[in-house]
């Protein structure tokens, strides 16, 4: 299979980024990350890139990496999915507040709701 | 992120202890509580319907229900349980979030529920939090639990959020 993992910069995006390497590792799946800005954190696309770079390379695996521009990564990862055929969107999501309630940021629930590839969401 | 909240101060709330007559006429005690009250608590959670759950809370597991009334019961935080002949049958919570402002949550066993128990259960709670000098609590609600966002409008939240799955609302005490 082909993943699109879209990766912002929020813990629980890099925790997917180990998880799809993992799973991509065993079943030989291709994977391309694609980076962007997600207002709600504050790393910018440059860091998330060097983190997702540096655990690609402690993995000892190859994926492609794109840069995800404009305002609305959420619209952009669902257009890249369907523009180029790939069969699986991946994200993380699905912070916990310090009481416990679960909640799905805008970009996640974004992709959720408008995306025609099917979609994993890690949490 | 900053979370909106209404300009007005809300009216004083009732405070712990209390007694009150559901609407079923059982007389029901909502009481301050905190960890030496664990085990009651623990016992209503583990009675709870999982159909009830909302966001993930309260967890299935006992292991995950103990890690979370560690952290619901911990230090700083605000407890008010409803007891019923001597059984935890309901509980509202809150607990400081990174800002210093409190998310309230209140859960209600099945049996209790539509009683009028979880409206007292969070207005005394909530005078609770103003004996205490807290001012801003916030909560998030599932847009579909109607039941719960009429029962948070009822005692005077208001609605800040509403482009999500979830709603979020706040009131300043």
């Amino acid at each position: 299979m082909d993943i699109l993992l879209g990766v912002g910069g929020s813990e629980l995006s890099y925790h997917a980024l180990e998880e799809t390497i993992d799973r991509a590792q065993a079943t030989g799946d291709t994977l391309t990350v694609a980076v962007f800005d997600n207002e709600e954190i504050s790393d910018d696309a440059d860091e998330i890139l060097a983190r997702v770079e540096e655990t690609l390379a402690e993995s000892d695996f190859d994926a492609t990496i794109r840069r995800l521009e404009g305002d609305s990564p959420g619209s952009e990862l669902v257009s890249l999915a369907e523009s180029e055929g790939f069969d699986r969107i991946v994200l993380g999501g699905g912070e916990r507040s310090t009481l416990g309630k679960i909640q799905l940021g805008s970009i996640v629930e974004f992709v959720l709701l408008n995306s025609q590839t099917p979609v994993t969401l890690i949490r | 992120m900053t979370r909106d909240y209404p300009d007005e101060p809300a009216d004083k709330f009732p405070r712990p202890p209390r007694t009150v007559t559901d609407r079923e006429g059982r007389d029901v005690e909502l009481l301050a509580a905190d960890a030496s009250d664990h085990d009651g608590v623990l016992e209503m959670y583990l009675s709870f319907d999982p159909a009830d759950r909302a966001q993930g809370i309260p967890p299935a597991r006992e292991a995950a229900i103990e890690d979370w009334l560690d952290t619901i019961l911990g230090e700083d935080t605000l407890n008010v349980v409803a007891v019923h002949e001597g059984s935890v049958v309901g509980h509202a919570t809150l607990v400081p979030d990174r800002h210093g402002e409190h998310e309230l949550a209140i859960f209600v066993l099945q049996p209790f529920q539509g009683a009028g128990i979880g409206t007292n259960l969070v207005q005394t709670l909530l005078g609770l939090a103003q004996s205490r000098g807290l001012e801003k609590v916030w909560l998030t609600v599932e847009r579909w639990n109607d039941p719960a966002v009429a029962l948070y409008k009822k005692v005077g939240f208001e609605t800040t959020g509403a482009e999500s799955f979830e709603i979020e609302m706040s009131i300043r005490l």
